[in-house]
């Protein structure tokens, strides 16, 4: 099995650097939206999560 | 602010919901028929358009694409409406949209059993029907994307992400897939062969679960589950998470449908990784659902379309649990290929996509209609004997699968196989294949009471086409707050938001396929193996139109078990002329990649007569029987063109055979024919070389010969 995973990656010219760039994106990004999705403020939050109720006039229906 | 007058569509999410009824009905009745074919294959009535081999692929594809597919649509154009502050963008395109979808879907009823199919599992109709779906598919994205660009609301809400990221992949999967070469109106071949087309197959297949099946029904999720219960999600925060790791992971788990095949290693271990990984966002979505009741599970106990969305969710839940279970080597070593798949399948569709669809038809009912539900008592019997259904109908196809699968591996004392007969694994089992029918049909009622009751609904109140509404418009230029949330500059960018999930998607497509079709190590060629014979090509596609891959495996794994009852476990060499592939995915019947070697290799008569009337010469065999094969020819006037496309494809055929060809067919077929004259006529049958049996027959006495004979040359 590591002889197909080495010679695969080794035939693609400059490949040592692939798995590295793909995996930096995502760890970064992955790092910062969890970051970022902490550091939210609950006002925005709530803001947001509140749009499909906004609609008026149909409570009224809904048993 | 000047707050604007406007109007939603609601005659659009009419159509859509009646759709999803209407074909609802029709693929659960057609997915009845099939169940029941098992236990009595009369039910196949002899009749070429209603065998399983055909109708199987129509059961799927009427309940993905029709039901679940209008599904789709139907609460798309009522939350998007909503959740934007604005009415679709063009009524036409709407229209457009419902009017096309419904065309392909009776378009794929026409063709299915007429035996039009590319074999490639949920991606069967052949290329017209494929551009048709592509067409239509881009005028729901356009429609939803000027929706989305005239909104009057800034903020994208969770759930418009995950029709965004539905749009784009299943664009993406769908045109990847269907790469394929035409030779007439309704026949193409793979644009890949063996091996590549597999991987391809299975990276559409499994992401058309995860982005048809999932990702739409959990932007459907997030808006009627907050609605019906009348709060917010629970965490907004986890939603985030949830919606880019589910996209990021899901495309990369496709090959755990390949695990043990001849797909090099490394991506299946690829696949495997990636599938257990999944279950953390799934999961994430599941809690995300259930606690969003939280504080108000008493509300569960009075509302069906509540209890409904807690059952889907549920199912959500196990199915996700146990997908990437299956993912393991070991376990998917006895689940493969037996009924615990179509077990497993089935809870994610009866439970997730069927019961969340039930419930948000309940929701959407009274509110287009304006009036209250006709019976909330009918809802709640609905709720009992669909949940009823899916225990009856998954529990026996576990207990079946898990046993088949142990017979298949049983060996003696003395070290041969238990049960060498393939058949005696199959009639033990047929007594769950009838509780499965059972539960079929417990599910099947409730849909009919729903009809009845949504009917009755519609008949009390009056449906009001144009629902007015008022909003402020949307100020030109947006002023940043400061501190602001980085995500809510992409909420606010619908395109960006769309380029985002498109990247995101195509890394790990592309990691996993650039390599097996680039490096030539990953696909080992083997000296014995050649090209098909005409004859046998024209077999392969009679093996194609009746959709015996649907029961049949071409794939030995490299298992004891199954090289003691089949021979020499596959290899990717093997496959290099194969357009398409024809691995399958379950063994109703047994596998038959070896069935021409000496080991397994009938004579054919046999063949013949089996094809015939199956339980002639297997008693007790629930195979469907195939006289019209006795009668009508192969068309040798598309030999030529059979010939070239597979030379357009890499087929080393030399550059004159294509005219040449059907000498050889005529020849290869009189010894066909001679070889069991006598045995036949004495019995009162009729042979003729130019009957698609004939074709057939060479098909199948051709398959594991080449392997064989490059181990008779290595001796």
């Amino acid at each position: 099995m590591l002889k197909f995973i080495k010679h695969t990656m080794e035939t693609i010219v400059g490949v040592e650097i692939f798995p590295i760039i793909s995996f930096l994106i995502f760890f970064i990004f992955f790092v910062g939206l969890f970051v970022w999705v902490a550091k939210m403020q609950k006002s925005e939050i709530a803001e947001v999560a509140q749009l499909p109720l906004d609609d008026e006039g149909e409570e009224n229906l809904i048993n | 602010m000047q707050v604007e007058k406007f109007s939603y569509d609601n005659n659009i999410v009419r159509m859509f919901a009646n759709a999803t009824i209407v074909w609802g009905v029709t693929g659960m009745l057609v997915g009845l028929l099939v169940a029941f074919q098992f236990i009595f294959p009369a039910l196949n009535f002899n009749l070429e358009y209603t065998t399983f081999g055909r109708i199987r692929p129509l059961h799927t594809n009427a309940v993905i694409f029709a039901f679940v597919g209008n599904g789709i649509f139907a609460g798309v154009y009522y939350s998007l409406q909503r959740l934007l502050k604005t009415r679709m963008y063009s009524d036409l395109l709407s229209k457009i949209n419902f009017w096309g979808w419904q065309l392909i879907i009776l378009s794929a009823v026409i063709t299915l059993p007429m035996g039009y199919t590319t074999s490639k599992e949920y991606a069967e109709l052949e290329w017209p029907i494929d551009i048709a779906i592509a067409l239509i598919w881009v005028v729901f994205g356009w429609n939803m994307f000027a929706t989305i660009l005239k909104r009057r609301e800034r903020h994208l809400y969770v759930a418009v992400w995950f029709y965004i990221a539905t749009f784009v992949t299943v664009a993406v999967l769908h045109i990847v897939n269907s790469f394929e070469l035409p030779i007439s109106f309704m026949k193409s071949y793979s644009w890949y062969a063996g091996v590549q087309d597999a991987l391809v197959q299975w990276w559409y297949g499994h992401n058309a679960v995860a982005f048809f099946l999932t990702t739409p029904y959990l932007g459907l999720m997030y808006y009627f589950v907050p609605k019906a219960a009348n709060r917010p999600v629970f965490s907004y925060r986890l939603s985030i998470i949830h919606f880019w790791a589910l996209i990021f992971l899901y495309i990369w788990a496709g090959p755990h449908h390949l695990l043990y095949t001849s797909l090099p290693d490394w991506a299946q271990s690829l696949g495997v990784v990636f599938s257990i990984m999944l279950i953390a966002p799934s999961w994430g979505g599941m809690i995300n659902g259930l606690l969003t009741l939280r504080g108000a599970w008493d509300k569960v106990r009075d509302s069906a379309v509540l209890k409904f969305f807690v059952v889907a969710i549920t199912a959500y839940g196990m199915s996700t649990f146990e997908g990437p279970m299956l993912s393991l080597k070991n376990v998917n070593a006895i689940a493969h290929f037996t009924d615990w798949i179509v077990a497993h399948v089935h809870v994610g569709a009866l439970g997730w996509n069927g019961f969340l669809t039930f419930g948000m038809l309940y929701f959407l009912f009274p509110l287009l209609f304006r009036t209250k539900l006709y019976s909330e008592k009918m809802a709640n019997f609905h709720f009992w004997i669909g949940t009823l259904g899916i225990l009856f109908y998954a529990i026996p196809l576990y207990w079946a699968g898990f046993t088949q699968s142990q017979m298949w591996n049983d060996f003696t004392n003395d070290g041969f196989l238990q049960y060498p007969n393939f058949l005696e694994t199959v009639t033990n089992i047929i007594p769950m294949y009838a509780y499965r029918a059972v539960g079929g049909t417990l599910y099947f009622t409730g849909v009919i009471v729903m009809v009845v009751n949504l009917v009755l609904t519609a008949k009390k109140g009056s449906f009001q086409a144009n629902e007015e509404a008022e909003a402020p418009a949307l100020a030109p230029v947006y002023k940043k707050h400061k501190g602001e949330h980085w995500h809510r500059w992409i909420e606010r960018k619908p395109t960006q938001l769309l380029i985002g999930s498109l990247i995101v998607i195509l890394i790990g497509g592309v990691i996993e396929m650039v390599p097996t079709f680039l490096v030539k190590s990953n696909v080992p060629t083997i000296e014995s193996v050649k090209p098909y014979t005409p004859l046998e090509l024209h077999g392969r596609d009679i093996y194609i139109a009746e959709g015996c891959n649907n029961c049949h495996s071409q794939m030995v794994r490299p298992f004891r078990s199954e090289t003691e009852r089949y021979g020499e476990y596959s290899k990717a060499g093997e496959f290099v002329y194969d357009h398409p592939f024809l691995w399958g995915s379950k063994r109703t019947g047994p596998d038959l990649a070896r069935e021409g070697t000496a080991k397994l290799r009938k004579p054919n008569s046999w063949h013949f007569k089996h094809m015939y009337d199956p339980r002639s010469v297997s008693p007790g065999s629930i195979m469907p029987a195939y006289p019209w094969l006795l009668d009508q020819d192969y068309d040798t006037s598309m030999t030529p063109k059979m010939i070239e496309a597979m030379i357009t494809l890499g087929v080393p055929y030399e550059e004159d055979y294509p005219q040449r060809a059907n000498e050889d067919v005529m020849e290869q077929a009189n010894e066909v024919a001679e070889d069991m004259r006598e045995t036949l006529e004495e019995e009162g049958f009729e042979v003729a070389p130019e009957r698609k049996i004939v074709a057939l027959i060479a098909y199948l006495q051709r398959l594991g010969v080449d392997i064989e004979k490059g181990k008779t040359a290595e001796k």
